[in-house]
């Protein structure tokens, strides 16, 4: 039996010469050995690169328009391509409302329904539930759009709108004439596709509670619900919190539906009822337009704020989740 | 106040598999009883048949009778019969975001008792039966999860305790334990088994031999004999009892 | 509270997270319904097999915009899952200390970075030093929003591989490479198949990095470094003009589309279900 596999460089067994056989198949496990570990090491290393690049490139494309605007580029909110100044502030103020709009549907629904899959479902219903978790979270993007041009706008405009201008018009929230596509409906669609997220890395979280603790509060006495209170709920918050972190990266981020819903008029207001823009949105809409070095430079600029806020935020959550669970990368999040 | 056990007829099953097999036991109240037997002869899942752990796991299930001073445990409400019955299992469970206060008092709280004054007292008379309020008593704010591994084992006992079973179960409790927060448990089991009765698995006979009244030997699913500990290990009267408790087989 | 109102509360919290559940996948039946219903209809024969019309013109399909997806998701695969997989490799056998953890926190948040920011990478890498839009930049925008998904998903179906097989065959006297490569691979591969589809249907969706990259076309593209039409980008095209006709199509896009998506998604989970299932 051949026992040289833990030999190491040597080439010999106990201080005896190994047959030149022996030799050869060491020598060629080790060069084996050597080909694949550089290999794979090589794939790693590429791919920390790749993410290194993007943002080393962004910033050298987004340099002019940097040094021209400097700080001022975040706070203002003149975007005139024609007179070459540009400010990001309606699209970072585009983004933060429509995601806030959105996390705060998303949050108790997704919460609430991880909760339900992981502890409080019977167990025949969970397995098909969360087939259809998954499926809605799979839904592209530029499908939600299509149905929020088609069916959402439509149905705010005709039924929702009015009824919240005449219930709560008296909040600035509320004013403005009924167009159906804008803000709301930006924060609604971004909800629905960030709610099936939450709920999906929510669960795993929850699952990965160990039982011996379930056991613990079962023990005393507690219905379902309190044993999840005080023993899943507490032990899996702060991978929780990382789930929601998680749906905030996306709906950041989210694009084409976005696009296609919120109106791409770069203003700010206040009222959920006005069309608003996006980071991601104007950077969809605009990049193959744009004329001039500068114009193009802004829109990059745009791009790299958008990448530095989602690396932020979704390295936080990566770091909550993994804190309580290894969360699989098979379920989307 | 320590209440008797008596088992009629216990069968349990994981899905398929008959893990328990007409068991009649009684358990004597006051004092504590001992179950041994080798690995898989179902003296775990006869003790957790006893607070009605059992049926939690999906597919297992359990016929018979238990009857805890007269009241059948399987007809009433497991919420309730969980609070007569306590329980402390193999591997310390403390709830690592809860205080070493909050854990005392977690089982009390959900009874829906809130006055401070009350849970206070309570904590500290639970930590003080499981001789862990000298060692804890100044840092109560502590997480439950810093505690040692023995320290948190009478964290649980102590948890336990608050609620003022009649029964304590104990599922191994030192297995995980080293021989000097062993010996400090089977200590504090000495001392509560003269207001509770008290059920423990172990898989250590000289611990049986040390802290037991009465054992009752388990093996392949059967309740093979039971009596009192000291004339058990000296004459076992089946066959089974003396292979198994002079080591012939483990 | 008594015991029974502890019990009436623990149902009521069910019912309340139940009803969260079924409001979380109701969209699906609202988004899907939808386009079956304003879809369907539009799906023909004609439709994948014939080029767009000129604007204003009934008719037409979306061969190309279908084919170009096929293309764009090939140039992925073929750039993406080489490094996805053998990265995960590395992920799961590696014993290096601090690469593993770096590689695998970057991949996560790869995974996080918008769709869109991809699209800008790939343009100022590709379609700037090539002066045009091309179906390679394309794939290459997509293989990089595949990679951290095969590579997590090829390292999670490796590691639920069971340590003894690795150590039988390392007993036996095989290299590690070996190990890695004839024993523990195959035994993945189930896992690994599917994860690979699973990245292909969420990349087929994409929209965003497609914009100015591949670009889109109304005819067959030229050559693979010319702009190519895809599925996604079509949708959208149609979806924002102002004809009834390019609606319809676009319905039937997305009807095409999800339907592909969903089918995966269903393989996926059929192949996966007995083997790597938990319990609860």
């Amino acid at each position: 039996m051949d026992t040289s596999a833990t030999l190491g460089r040597t080439g010999t067994v106990e201080g005896l010469p190994l047959s030149p056989l022996a030799r050869r198949r060491s020598a060629a496990r080790h060069w084996g050995d050597r080909v694949y570990g550089g290999l794979t090491r090589g794939a790693a290393l590429t791919l920390v690169l790749v993410v290194v690049a993007i943002a080393l490139v962004m910033a050298r494309m987004a340099w002019p328009a940097l040094r021209a605007f400097g700080w001022r580029f975040a706070i203002t909110s003149t975007w005139d391509p024609v007179a070459d100044r540009f400010g990001a502030l309606p699209f970072i103020y585009g983004t933060l409302v429509s995601s806030a709009l959105a996390m705060l549907i998303a949050v108790p629904l997704g919460i609430g329904a991880s909760v339900y899959l992981a502890e409080l479902a019977p167990l025949w219903i969970r397995p098909p539930i969360g087939f259809l978790v998954e499926l809605v979270a799979a839904i592209p993007s530029v499908i939600y759009g299509l149905w929020g041009i088609f069916v959402l706008a439509p149905f705010l405009r005709t039924w929702v709108q009015p009824a919240l201008g005449q219930a709560l018009g008296f909040l600035p929230l509320f004013q403005g004439p009924p167009y159906g596509v804008g803000m709301l409906a930006a924060g609604l669609i971004l909800a629905i596709m960030v709610v099936p997220y939450i709920t999906a890395v929510g669960r795993e979280v929850l699952r990965a509670v160990p039982d011996a603790q379930r056991e613990a509060a079962l023990g005393l006495g507690a219905t379902r619900w309190e044993t999840t209170r005080i023993a899943v709920l507490t032990y899996g918050r702060s991978g929780l919190v990382g789930a929601v972190l998680l749906g905030l990266g996306r709906a950041l981020g989210e694009t084409m539906a976005v696009t296609m819903v919120i109106g791409n008029r770069p203003e700010i207001s206040a009222s959920l009822f006005a069309p608003g823009y996006t980071m991601a949105s104007v950077i969809a809409n605009e990049f193959t337009e744009a004329t001039g070095d500068l114009y193009l430079s802004a829109l990059v600029e745009v791009g790299l704020l958008l990448f530095l806020i989602t690396v932020a935020v979704n390295g936080l959550a990566r770091i909550l989740v993994w804190s309580v669970a290894r969360v699989p990368a098979g379920s989307q999040a | 106040m320590a209440d008797g056990i008596l088992v009629k007829q216990l069968n349990a099953w994981f899905g398929a598999a008959h893990v328990l097999k007409d068991i009649d036991l009684s358990v004597t109240p006051g004092g504590l009883t001992a179950i041994i037997g080798p690995s898989g002869c179902g003296k775990s899942t006869f003790v957790r048949c006893l607070n009605r752990m059992h049926e939690v796991i999906p597919g297992a299930r359990a016929t018979g009778t238990v009857l805890l001073e007269g009241d059948d445990l399987y007809a009433q409400d497991p919420v309730v019969i969980r609070r007569r019955v306590g329980m402390v299992f193999q591997k310390a469970n403390p709830f690592p975001t809860m205080s070493v206060f909050d854990n005392a008092v977690a089982g009390i709280r959900l009874a829906g008792v809130r006055n401070r004054a009350r849970l206070r007292e309570a904590a500290e008379r639970a930590l003080r039966q499981a001789a862990l309020w000298d060692e804890v008593k100044d840092q109560l704010g502590r997480s439950g999860a810093s505690l040692s591994g023995g320290q948190q084992q009478r964290l649980c006992i102590a948890r336990a305790l608050a609620v003022e079973p009649s029964v304590l179960l104990m599922d191994e409790p030192c297995s995980a334990l080293d021989p000097i927060a062993t010996a400090k448990i089977e200590e504090l089991m000495l001392d509560l088994r003269r207001h509770l009765t008290i059920v423990i698995v172990t898989h250590n006979m000289q611990q049986a031999a040390r802290v037991s009244e009465w054992t009752a030997f388990f093996l392949m699913g059967e309740l093979i004999e039971m009596g009192v500990t000291k004339e058990l290990f000296t004459t076992p009267r089946d066959s089974r009892t003396e292979a198994y408790i002079t080591g012939r087989f483990g | 509270m008594t015991t029974r109102g502890r019990h009436v509360k623990s149902a009521a919290i069910g019912g309340l997270t139940a009803v969260a559940a079924l409001v979380v996948v109701t969209p699906l039946l609202l988004v899907f319904g939808f386009l079956l219903y304003q879809g369907a209809a539009a799906v023909n024969l004609d439709f994948f097999t014939h080029l767009p019309k000129p604007v204003g013109e009934v008719g037409g399909g979306m061969a190309n915009a279908i084919v170009g997806s096929l293309i764009l998701l090939a140039l992925a695969a073929a750039l993406g899952l080489p490094l996805g997989i053998l990265g995960g490799m590395y992920l799961a056998e590696s014993q290096d200390r601090r690469l593993p953890l770096i590689l695998r926190f970057l991949a996560d948040v790869l995974n996080g970075v918008p769709s869109i920011v991809i699209g800008i990478f790939a343009y100022t890498v590709l379609v700037l030093p090539m002066r045009r839009f091309s179906a390679l930049a394309g794939g290459f925008a997509l293989a990089v929003i595949m990679v951290p998904i095969v590579l997590r998903t090829t390292e999670e179906m490796l590691r639920l591989v069971p340590r003894t097989l690795r150590e039988a065959g390392l007993g036996l006297g095989l290299s590690r490479w070996k190990v890695a490569v004839r024993v523990v691979l195959p035994t993945a591969r189930a896992g690994i198949v599917t994860g690979v589809m699973v990245s292909i249907a969420r990349v087929a969706g994409e929209t965003a990095p497609l914009l100015f990259t591949a670009f889109g076309n109304r005819f067959w593209h030229g050559g693979l470094d010319q702009p190519i039409a895809a599925l996604p980008l079509q949708i959208f095209a149609y979806a924002i003009a102002p004809y009834d006709d390019w609606h319809r199509q676009a319905w039937a896009g997305a009807l095409v589309l999800i339907g592909l998506v969903f089918v995966v998604s269903l393989a996926a989970r059929v192949a996966t279900r007995g083997r790597y299932s938990a319990a609860r």
